[in-house]
Formats: C-alpha cells, sequence, structure tokens
C-alpha cells in the first residue's frame, strides 16, 4: 500500500525526522488560508500516488496567496497519468544548497534491509542506478542489531557529506530506519533531504510503501489507504480477498495462483496472434470459495472489454467443486451470454467438471489443458465459438 | 535416492487441526508419507488421521522422533511456528502459508542462518518426492517417480508442469516449490547445487518468474557449475512493469526483473527455454 506524500511525512514528523510544516488543501479557498498562515512563498503539489507530478505540472511554486488559490485551482482535477488529483500539500518554500537521497527498502536476495544514500537528491534512484552507479552508496542492515551509529556515518562519508552535518544525518538515518521498521514499511525513502542555506537537514518530499501483509497490525496506517487512487474494481476485488490487475485486452482470466495466472495471461498473448491480450490478472488464492469466485466473476465481466472469459483452475488447495459451485452461483447472480471457456483440473476436479456438466450452461466450453484453454478463449473473443 | 524428502521422512505438521491442515495432512497420509503428529497450542492429546496432536513442536519431536515440519498455520503466527520450529531441533521446515510480514521473514531468515535448519518457503506448494513422500498441497497424482529435478517459485504452475511431464513419461526425483515471496529460506541455486550431487536427478527444470535476480543468480551457477542439462520456464511475458503480479516478489522495478532479462540470462547459460510450460516434456526429450 502506497502512503501520499503528506501521509508520509505526517508519518516521519512522528519520528522526529524533520519536514516541512505544509499543510493539505482540498479547495483553493483552503490553499489561500494556508498560505497566509505561512506567510513568504510556498510551493503547491499536487498529491497523487504516481511519479512524475513534477513534469506533469502537479507543482507550482506561489509567491502570495493569491497565487496559491489559482495555482491548486490549476491543479486540482488535474490528470497525471490516470490519477486524478483530489488533495494538494501547501508546503513552505525553502531555500536549497544541496539534496541528497535516503531510503530504507528489503534486499530479497540478503534477506535483510538495505540503506542507500546518493548525493544526487531529487532524481529517482532507479535512475541514479542506471546512469550512475557508483554514486550510491549502500549499508546492510542486521534486524536484530538495526542500523547502528557507524554504518550510518559510512553513509555520511561515502556521499561526501560535510561533517558538519553528520551527526543531525545519523539522527536523520535512525529514526528513518525505526520508523520503516514500526510502520512495516517495504520502502521509506526521503528523496531530497534538503540542506538549506541555512544549513538545516530536512525532508523536502518523502514515500513509503507499506506492505501489503502486514496491514493486520497497522491499523492506524491501513485507516489512511486512498481507494479514490485506484480503480473501482481493485478496491472491490481486495475487499473480495482477491488479487486483481486490470490489463488492456479482451480475455478476462480467472485463475488461481500466481504463478499460473501469469502463465494464462502469456499464454493468450502468445497464441492471441498480436491483437487479442489478456484482459487482466487476476488470482483467487488458495482454497476459493464459492462465494469469493462470485466476487471475481463480477469483477472480470463488469470490464466492458471482455469478450470472453477464461477459467484456469488447477486444483492444490483449491477444490475444483468448490469452483464450480461458484461459477454457478455467480452465473445465476451475474448473467451473462459471454462465452466462457473452463478448465479445471488437479484436486476434486472431476467432481466439479460434473458440475458443471449437469448445469448443462450453452455458452461453457470446456477445455483439457492450459494451451486448449487458451486458444480455446481466443478463439471464443474473435467470435468463432 | 532424491533431495529433501524421501520414505524415511517423519513428518509433523503445526496448524494440523485447522480446516486445510487436515485436509492436506490427509492426503499427505494418503499419498504414503510418513506423518508422525501434528501441533495446535492448545489441542494437546486430540487425534487427528489417527496421529497424535502436542501443544509443542518440542514435544512432538521428542515422542515422534520428527525430522521434518510442514507449517500450515495462519500468517501472523508463522514466524513463530519457524522458530518453534527451528529451536526445536527440526532439521527440514517447509512453510506453506501466504501473507507473512517480510519485516517477520527477515527476521527469521537471520536466526535461520545461524541455525541447522532448512526452511523451504514460505508461500509455496512444498515439496514431492513421487512414490515416496509428499509435503505440501501438490496434487497427488500429478507426480510420478524418475530423473528429472524439478524446482519452482509457483504452486500451481508446479502442478500443471509436472502433471504434463508424468503424462508424457518424464518422472521426477523429487518437486520442490521455493515460494513466491520475496524472502525465502532456499533459494533456486541452492536447489539446483543438490540436484546437481544427486545421483537420480539426471535432468532439471526450472520455473522462474518475473521480479528479484534469483534467476539471473541460477543462471550464472547453470554455467559455472551445473553438468545436467536445464529446461527453464519464465512466468510474466505479458506482465506490466511496476505492477504486483500477486506473488508479493513479481515485480518488475525499475526495468529489472523482467521475463526477457531472465529468459536471455538462462540461455545464455546453456538451459533451454519452453515458451510454454506444457511443452517442457518435449524439450526434456
Amino acid at each position: 500500500m502506497n502512503l501520499h506524500e503528506y501521509q508520509t511525512k505526517r508519518r516521519f514528523a512522528q519520528y522526529n525526522i524533520p519536514v516541512a510544516s505544509g499543510k493539505t488543501a482540498t479547495t483553493p479557498e483552503e490553499a489561500r488560508i494556508i498560505a497566509e498562515e505561512l506567510t513568504g512563498a510556498v510551493v503547491v503539489k499536487a498529491q497523487v500516488l504516481v511519479g512524475g507530478r513534477g513534469k506533469a505540472g502537479g507543482i507550482k511554486l506561489a509567491k502570495s496567496p493569491q497565487e496559491a488559490y489559482d495555482a491548486t485551482d490549476k491543479i486540482l482535477g488535474m490528470d497525471i497519468k490516470g490519477h486524478t488529483v483530489g488533495i494538494v500539500l501547501i508546503d513552505p518554500a525553502s531555500s536549497i544548497s544541496s539534496e541528497i537521497y535516503l531510503g530504507i527498502t528489503n534486499d530479497r536476495a540478503a534477506g535483510k534491509p538495505l540503506i542507500m544514500a546518493s548525493s544526487e537528491g531529487g532524481v529517482e534512484i532507479e535512475e541514479v542506478a542506471r546512469v550512475n552507479p557508483s554514486a550510491i552508496v549502500r549499508e546492510w542492515i542486521s534486524p536484530s542489531l538495526g542500523l547502528r551509529e557507524y554504518q550510518a556515518r559510512n553513509i555520511a562519508s561515502g556521499i561526501n557529506l560535510p561533517r558538519e552535518h553528520w551527526a543531525a544525518f545519523t539522527k536523520i538515518a535512525r529514526n528513518l530506519y525505526r520508523c520503516y521498521v514500526e510502520s512495516d514499511a517495504v520502502l521509506a525513502e526521503i528523496n531530497p533531504l534538503v540542506i538549506t542555506g541555512e544549513n538545516v537537514l530536512f525532508a523536502l518530499d518523502g514515500k513509503m510503501v507499506i506492505d501489503d501483509n502486514a496491514l493486520y497490525r497497522q491499523s492506524e496506517l491501513a485507516a489512511q489507504r486512498d481507494t479514490s487512487a485506484e480503480p473501482l474494481v481493485e478496491t472491490q476485488a481486495r475487499e473480495a480477498g482477491l488479487t486483481y490487475v486490470k490489463l488492456n485486452g479482451q480475455i478476462g482470466c480467472m485463475v488461481n495462483g500466481a504463478g499460473l495466472a501469469m502463465t494464462t495471461m502469456d499464454m493468450i498473448k502468445l497464441y492471441g496472434g498480436g491483437d487479442i491480450f489478456p484482459a487482466n490478472f487476476l488470482d483467487i488464492g488458495g482454497g476459493a470459495q464459492a462465494d469469493r469466485v462470485a466476487a471475481a466473476l463480477r469483477i472480470i465481466l463488469s470490464d466492458p472489454d471482455v469478450k470472453a472469459v477464461l477459467f484456469n483452475i488447477f486444483g492444490g488447495i483449491t477444490r475444483g467443486d468448490e469452483v464450480a459451485k461458484g461459477i454457478l452461483q455467480a452465473l445465476q447472480e451475474v448473467p451473462t451470454d459471454k462465452p466462457m471457456v473452463i478448465r479445471l483440473a488437479g484436486t476434486n476436479a472431476e467432481e466439479g467438471r460434473a458440475i458443471i456438466d449437469e448445469a448443462n450452461i450453452p455458452n461453457i466450453t470446456a477445455a483439457s489443458t492450459l494451451t486448449d484453454g487458451a486458444k480455446k478463449a481466443i478463439a471464443a473473443a474473435r467470435g468463432e465459438i | 535416492m532424491a533431495i529433501l524428502i524421501d520414505r524415511d521422512s517423519r513428518v509433523l505438521v503445526q496448524g494440523m487441526t485447522g480446516r486445510e491442515g487436515k485436509f492436506h495432512s490427509g492426503q499427505m497420509i494418503e499419498y504414503g508419507t510418513t506423518v508422525v503428529g501434528g501441533v495446535t497450542p492448545g489441542k494437546g492429546g486430540e487425534w487427528v488421521h489417527g496421529k497424535p496432536i502436542f501443544d509443542t513442536v518440542k514435544g512432538c519431536v521428542e515422542a515422534t522422533d520428527a525430522n521434518v515440519s510442514m507449517i500450515l498455520v495462519p500468517g501472523p503466527y508463522a514466524a513463530d511456528a519457524i522458530y518453534e520450529a527451528i529451536d526445536s531441533g527440526v532439521a527440514l521446515i517447509i512453510c506453506l502459508t501466504e501473507g507473512i510480514p517480510i519485516r517477520d521473514m527477515m527476521n527469521v531468515y537471520e536466526y535461520l542462518k545461524n541455525s541447522n535448519s532448512r526452511l523451504i518457503g514460505p508461500n509455496c506448494p512444498g515439496v514431492l518426492t513421487p512414490g515416496q513422500a509428499k509435503v505440501g498441497f501438490m496434487p497427488n497424482y500429478v507426480g510420478m517417480p524418475g530423473n528429472v529435478g524439478v524446482v519452482s517459485k509457483s504452486g500451481t504452475l508446479t502442478y500443471e508442469t509436472v502433471a504434463a511431464m508424468s503424462a508424457a513419461g518424464f518422472g521426477q526425483s523429487t518437486c520442490v516449490g521455493i515460494g513466491g515471496d520475496p524472502v525465502i529460506g532456499t533459494t533456486f541455486v541452492e536447489v539446483l547445487e543438490m540436484f546437481e550431487a544427486d545421483p537420480q536427478t539426471e535432468k532439471v527444470v526450472l520455473m522462474g518468474e518475473i521480479g528479484g535476480r534469483a534467476e539471473i543468480d541460477a543462471a550464472e551457477f547453470i554455467k559455472a557449475r551445473m553438468t545436467k542439462p536445464v529446461v527453464a520456464f519464465i512466468a510474466g511475458r505479458s506482465a506490466p512493469e511496476g505492477t504486483r503480479m500477486g506473488h508479493a516478489g513479481a515485480i518488475v522495478e525499475g526495468g529489472q526483473g523482467t521475463a526477457q532479462e531472465k529468459i536471455d540470462a538462462l540461455r545464455a547459460a546453456g538451459a533451454r527455454i519452453a515458451e510454454n510450460p506444457e511443452t517442457i516434456p518435449e524439450l526434456l526429450g
């Protein structure tokens, strides 16, 4: 789960990481009042869960309350890479003498947290890694020891930070680590961490991604999820316990298991002849019950581009008979005449096939294998079945 | 011979009294696995499928000499279950649980590396040595004894492939699901090492997916050390960048971890690449 910049900075402030004293606004009038309170120039920043908002015109400098009003009026409602801006952050403008990148993430190969810094702040770390990899300084953190002071000093010295800032930097780095751990973050990033003209360090911008698997114990963060920033169907899917990602093809896919779901998509692309593609990724998960399958079908069919639906269920923990019942239940609730190709294999697959056969539904075609299922679904999407 | 589990493995199940625990331990017993008991705190003294349930892993190991533990407890409790198995001296821990917070797994990983236990998973379908023992979810009928080692990040994709292999007459030495999470106990490279050393295994099938660089590491190992032929399939060629595809680990970030990058590395290492998992048997021939 991604946090907005303003949510991240509020969280940082709770961990004594210095941040700008800005406030959020959802109307131009609110922005004007905030700018008046802050006095001096402000920066109006679109709050969207996608990168590149600066280039898209989502960040504007305003020298007066009226300019803050006008900038907010322009930014609110703006579309940035498919995300509509509904909220802006008004931060006081600051004089910047240098910018640093500081981030903590999980290194999956090492199985431990990794802190990274670069003197090239304000640029995405992936970009620095590509263009100038030697500019990135790294330290791996033992989960039982935490980030030690010497490691923070290694980083400070590695990015050639002037010694006068080491104490402040070390404090920020260790607070960021504490914030990362206690928030169950998979990414906690200050970019940029700025040194002002007055020689003060603070987080100008921040980003946090929270581990979805840990939200059960992060209720304060979980409550901050901005569902307006994601497609409605993805919200519905999550609430039904499904993983759904909308794509731009014509064949709706319902598969159990992430690896097989990706493979099913790959087979549609492989045999689709360059004009037929998967419409979505959907993993109904292990042990899918009838009601979950019904919810999944409803979500797939809500996509108007879907011309055919492919069910590919290889039962292990998931049982074929339960999936079959789910499909029938869903068809009662969401009747459709779209062609459906059903392939059941594995645990209780025979029982499942028998349930489908008995129902005798005209727009259902059975498939025997993954390849057979993909090819029949492609034919169905072309209107050939 | 086989790797990890065989007919002498003595398996305990942490979480045996739950719905899934009961169903799958029943399937394992039916397959011929020596399941010696189960552990559910607070349910010691009960019986499931004629096997005794203990309150603690320590109690179960002392009474049954179990040397393998299968963990099937919910995510919030799984890390504790793994620590308990490590501290009870269980040599092989196979954790099927999906949805364990990554912070818990990083803590587990550090503890594990200072222990004598091996962890497979989490978020994996388990291990199957056809004709001998099964620990996990793989459907009973898919496997067939033979000489192809299978290692995979995915569950259902493994069933799919193993079933296709068996149907085509290519039996398996052992099938290992290493799991799709970002932090896992045993990597592709470690399983490839075991297959390379196992006399029964003559060929290896590797199934990976987008995200991370475990398949790149595997390619480097194959190039440097493997004498046995490898057939590989990578899932996620149609996946868009920056979107997580179900598995917590399956995401292409900053152009890294793409299917194509992995396919190129494996091909360069001498592996045969399958475009479709159902064509893997043809490439084994």
